[in-house]
């Protein structure tokens, strides 16, 4: 929430600061005020048993604290209300970059219509700067139970709500890696269902797009792919040239070009790679992905094939 | 006196075998020792929800922690919830309310003594079933057993196909028991304030307290019969196959949220209200003064009933509804901060002038004002949507309504403990250990729910089992962690002083406090009767007017 880096967050931030003066100054007088009154009319020990003078009110007073807070509610609301008309009502200029957003129990799926790619956990996009000022609108639906899409430091947290399609949009002006998560409870693993934005110069955007429509090689004779291919692995993931197919779990065509497994829950290592492949449960129990009871062999085969998918 | 007669009565009876009073008990239908049900109902499931949070709170004490699995952790935080809501909180405002209203209006019982039995029995019976799920969850699947879906349990994950097995089925139908048996207690408290207040109680003499559950049980009306509702269509849809809020038949998720939150709000006030009236004869009596701005307090109270019904959609900030609806929640959820804040002043100015006395219940009644300050300013933060954006779902809001609920609510239904046990068990608490218990349950509170607002200004969701380190996160979890030891000692430390004092109490008196409503009249503890004779009142304060006949408050008002 603090250094925001995108419109959306820059504005909740500047919103909030008004809000935290304007509190902070209500907290300090009544405060103050309780504070006083509480030490001051305390009940002193050589005090008799006689009792104090009965009052039973007073509309002036009660007229004076009604309008005041009449007042600064207005104030508050209508700062408010401005915040929330920049940051909903802005409209998608034709051209601007799109990406859906998928969720799904409990990983990120990203398609990028016009640019015919599809990927997942990792959102990339590039930098809004001087040279190319511009927004990047999500599509936000979700292919199963309620999800929130929640990068602190880029916007505010949108839902992802199944026949309920939402949008919000960013415009980072830093580039750089940023960090969030699910934000609404989607079931067992809704904690290791991570996100990771990557802002990118114009330069390296392009250089990631073209990279990604890219069609790896693909060599069906290799053990790993037969392995892969000829278990239920193709039921639930892609792998654009080859049999697999599935559209259950995320997208593994440049599977190498990331740097996490399993939604952020773990870095996109041999090792790692292999453990997940060998026992998703070990990494993030409870996952939809299960245990395919491979041999020692076909796992490193596996592991060694999807580590070609760069 | 008749009351003289029943207590040398007593004396003389021999000593009934424990069989026969237990079922005196169980089927009572005198409002006292129901309200006292209630109130014991409340207190075990306290403890449960207690031991529930403190799971989630030792797992989250450092990152990547595995004390729990994730399926157990999400149970935990769904049974907390649940439980604190439907069988802690509830049943302790019904019960005060249960006991004190017929009380403090001069009358025998509650209108319909029956419905009363029958409401908290179904209320019971809710309870037991919310946690036969541990046993019966599983079903047929071997899916688990208590319910992980949250406790505002939003679709579709509680559609069959994402939640197998019956412990969704139990969490279903514990609301939907416990939300008829609140139902028949608010038609109850309706029926009983309208109809039963004693001569010379027009509604413009009634205490704040009684007003106050009023206000409340009508909201009970108005916000638990959607509940219900919607508790029966998750069933058709669960078990008869209609689409209400199944999503992958067409359903919709949005509709179960608007039904959850149109009583998931109003529901706040329920439970707030009660507090409300507690501290509202607490602090007159403990500082010695009438309470201020009568009129204007039960305004308030009915202004914050009505504007209650028309916030629920701050909750729904983030679904992605219009920016008209979403500017209209901001300024109807602001505006109840107007009829709150007028009540935190009134108090304010019943104290100044006063001769503050800080016995035990007024000390709870302090720390209740300023936390309750602190807890409003937080949530006139969140009602401003787009930082709802960021905060919502954060570990922000979960302080900020801890901060309702615990340092608001659960300090002023502790004052009401030590402030009207004296009359319940008719023995005088230790204040030695009261003022212990406080200052225990202060620490532990402000620990626990002071720094638990950070995490969620960095970005940490609730109802997460674990998280990464280098988020910032740990060192607050920590502390928030630490707070949860103090606050449990100073429950315990409350436990043994309601047992000590139920056994070896001093004999308190009918009048302990010197206080001015009906309910310190007779005697204590008041026999089944309440009332020898109907009292006749002439002003709100008529033990006032009794103590002070050159004096009377009847001229003033």
């Amino acid at each position: 929430m603090f250094a925001p880096v995108s419109t959306p967050a820059g504005s909740i931030f500047g919103l909030s600061i008004f809000v935290l003066v304007t509190v902070t100054a209500i907290f300090v007088a009544v405060f103050a005020l309780l504070a006083y009154t509480v030490v001051r009319f305390r009940k002193r020990r050589d005090a008799d048993n006689s009792e104090p003078v009965q009052i039973y009110g007073s509309t002036q007073v009660e007229l004076a604290w009604t309008v005041i807070p009449v007042l600064i509610v207005v104030a508050l609301f209508l700062a408010a209300a401005r915040v929330i008309a920049e940051v909903q009502d802005l409209t998608r200029p034709p051209g601007a970059l799109e990406v859906v957003v998928t969720g799904h129990q409990y990983w990120w799926e990203y398609r990028y219509p016009q640019l015919n790619i599809v990927t997942a956990n990792e959102l990339h996009v590039p930098v809004s700067d001087a040279t190319h000022p511009g927004a990047t609108f999500l599509t936000l639906l979700s292919a199963d139970t309620d999800h929130s899409f929640w990068v602190p430091r880029l916007a505010g947290k949108t839902d992802l709500i199944p026949n309920h399609p939402n949008q919000m949009w960013i415009d980072p002006h830093e580039t750089g890696v940023f960090l969030g998560q699910c934000a609404q409870y989607c079931g067992t693993q809704h904690a290791k269902m991570l996100l990771r934005v990557y802002v990118q110069s114009r330069e390296e955007f392009e250089r990631w797009v073209r990279d990604q429509q890219q069609t790896p090689k693909s060599d069906a004779t290799s053990r790993g792919q037969r392995v892969f291919e000829s278990t239920a692995c193709v039921n639930c993931h892609t792998i654009s040239g080859t049999a697999a197919k599935g559209r259950f779990g995320p997208d593994l065509t440049h599977l190498m070009s990331r740097d996490t497994i399993a939604a952020g829950a773990a870095k996109n290592t041999p090792e790692q790679l292999r453990l997940w492949i060998r026992n998703p449960d070990a990494i993030k129990p409870g996952s939809k992905m299960p245990a395919m009871g491979l041999n020692d062999e076909d796992v490193a085969a596996v592991a060694a094939y999807l580590e070609t998918l760069r | 006196m008749m009351a003289g007669n029943t207590v040398a009565l007593s004396d003389i009876t021999p000593v009934r075998p424990l069989t026969v009073r237990l079922h005196e008990w169980v089927t009572t239908v005198d409002h006292k020792r129901l309200g006292i049900l209630y109130i014991l109902f409340g207190l075990v499931f306290l403890a449960l929800g207690g031991i529930e949070a403190t799971i989630m709170r030792l797992q989250l004490i450092r990152a990547h922690n595995d004390l729990v699995s994730p399926q157990v952790f999400n149970r935990m935080f769904t049974m907390h919830g649940t439980t604190m809501i439907f069988f802690v909180a509830m049943p302790l405002v019904f019960g005060f309310a249960n006991y004190l209203v017929p009380l403090m209006i001069g009358a025998r019982d509650m209108a319909f003594p029956r419905l009363n039995a029958f409401s908290f029995w179904m209320t019971a019976l809710g309870g037991l079933f919310l946690y036969f799920s541990f046993l019966g969850g599983d079903g047929l699947y071997g899916a688990g057993s208590a319910p992980d879906v949250g406790w505002f349990a939003y679709a579709p994950l509680t559609a069959k196909t994402f939640s197998v097995g019956h412990s969704t089925d139990y969490w279903i139908l514990a609301l939907l028991s416990s939300g008829i048996g609140s139902i028949g207690t608010a038609i109850n408290l309706i029926a009983t304030i309208v109809s039963m207040r004693c001569p010379g109680m027009t509604l413009g003499k009634m205490p704040l307290l009684v007003w106050l559950n009023l206000v409340m049980a009508s909201l009970v009306i108005l916000a638990v019969s959607p509940l219900t509702a919607a508790q029966i269509m998750l069933l058709i849809d669960r078990y008869l196959g209609a689409h209400f809020f199944d999503t992958q038949a067409g359903g919709s998720a949005v509709i179960w949220m608007h039904f959850f939150w149109i009583f998931g709000h109003p529901e706040v006030y329920v439970l707030v209200l009660p507090a409300f009236a507690f501290a509202s004869e607490i602090i007159p009596v403990f500082s010695r003064k009438a309470i201020f701005g009568y009129s204007v307090m039960v305004l308030a109270s009915i202004a914050i009933g009505f504007i209650g019904m028309s916030v629920w959609a701050h909750h729904m900030f983030t679904v992605g509804m219009s920016a008209g609806a979403n500017t209209f929640f901001v300024l109807s959820t602001m505006a109840i901060a107007v009829p709150t804040g007028i009540k935190i002043f009134n108090w304010l100015a019943t104290m100044w002038g006063g001769r503050i006395l800080f016995a035990t219940p007024m000390m709870f009644c302090v720390a209740f004002l300023f936390q309750f300050l602190i807890a409003g300013l937080t949530g006139v933060t969140l009602a401003v949507a787009p930082l709802d954006w960021q905060l919502g779902n954060s570990y922000y809001v979960v302080a900020h309504f801890h901060y309702v609920i615990v340092g608001g609510i659960l300090f002023c239904i502790f004052a009401a403990f030590y402030y009207w046990l004296p009359k319940a068990s008719g023995r005088m608490y230790n204040e030695a250990l009261g003022k212990l218990h406080f200052w225990l349950f202060f620490i532990g509170f402000h620990l626990t729910f002071d720094f638990m607002h950070v995490p969620g200004i960095l970005g940490m969701p609730r109802r997460i089992y674990t998280y990464e380190p280098g988020r910032g996160w740990d060192i607050w979890n920590l502390i928030v962690t630490i707070g949860v030891a103090f606050q449990a000692a100073g429950i315990l430390v409350f436990a043994v002083n309601l047992i000590w004092t139920c056994w070896r109490g001093k004999l308190a008196g009918n009048d302990p406090w010197d206080a001015w409503t009906l309910e310190w009249l007779t005697s204590s503890p008041p026999p089944a009767y309440n009332y020898a004779v109907i009292p006749e009142v002439r002003s709100r304060r008529p033990l006032w007017d009794l103590k002070h006949p050159e004096d009377p408050d009847w001229r003033y008002e």
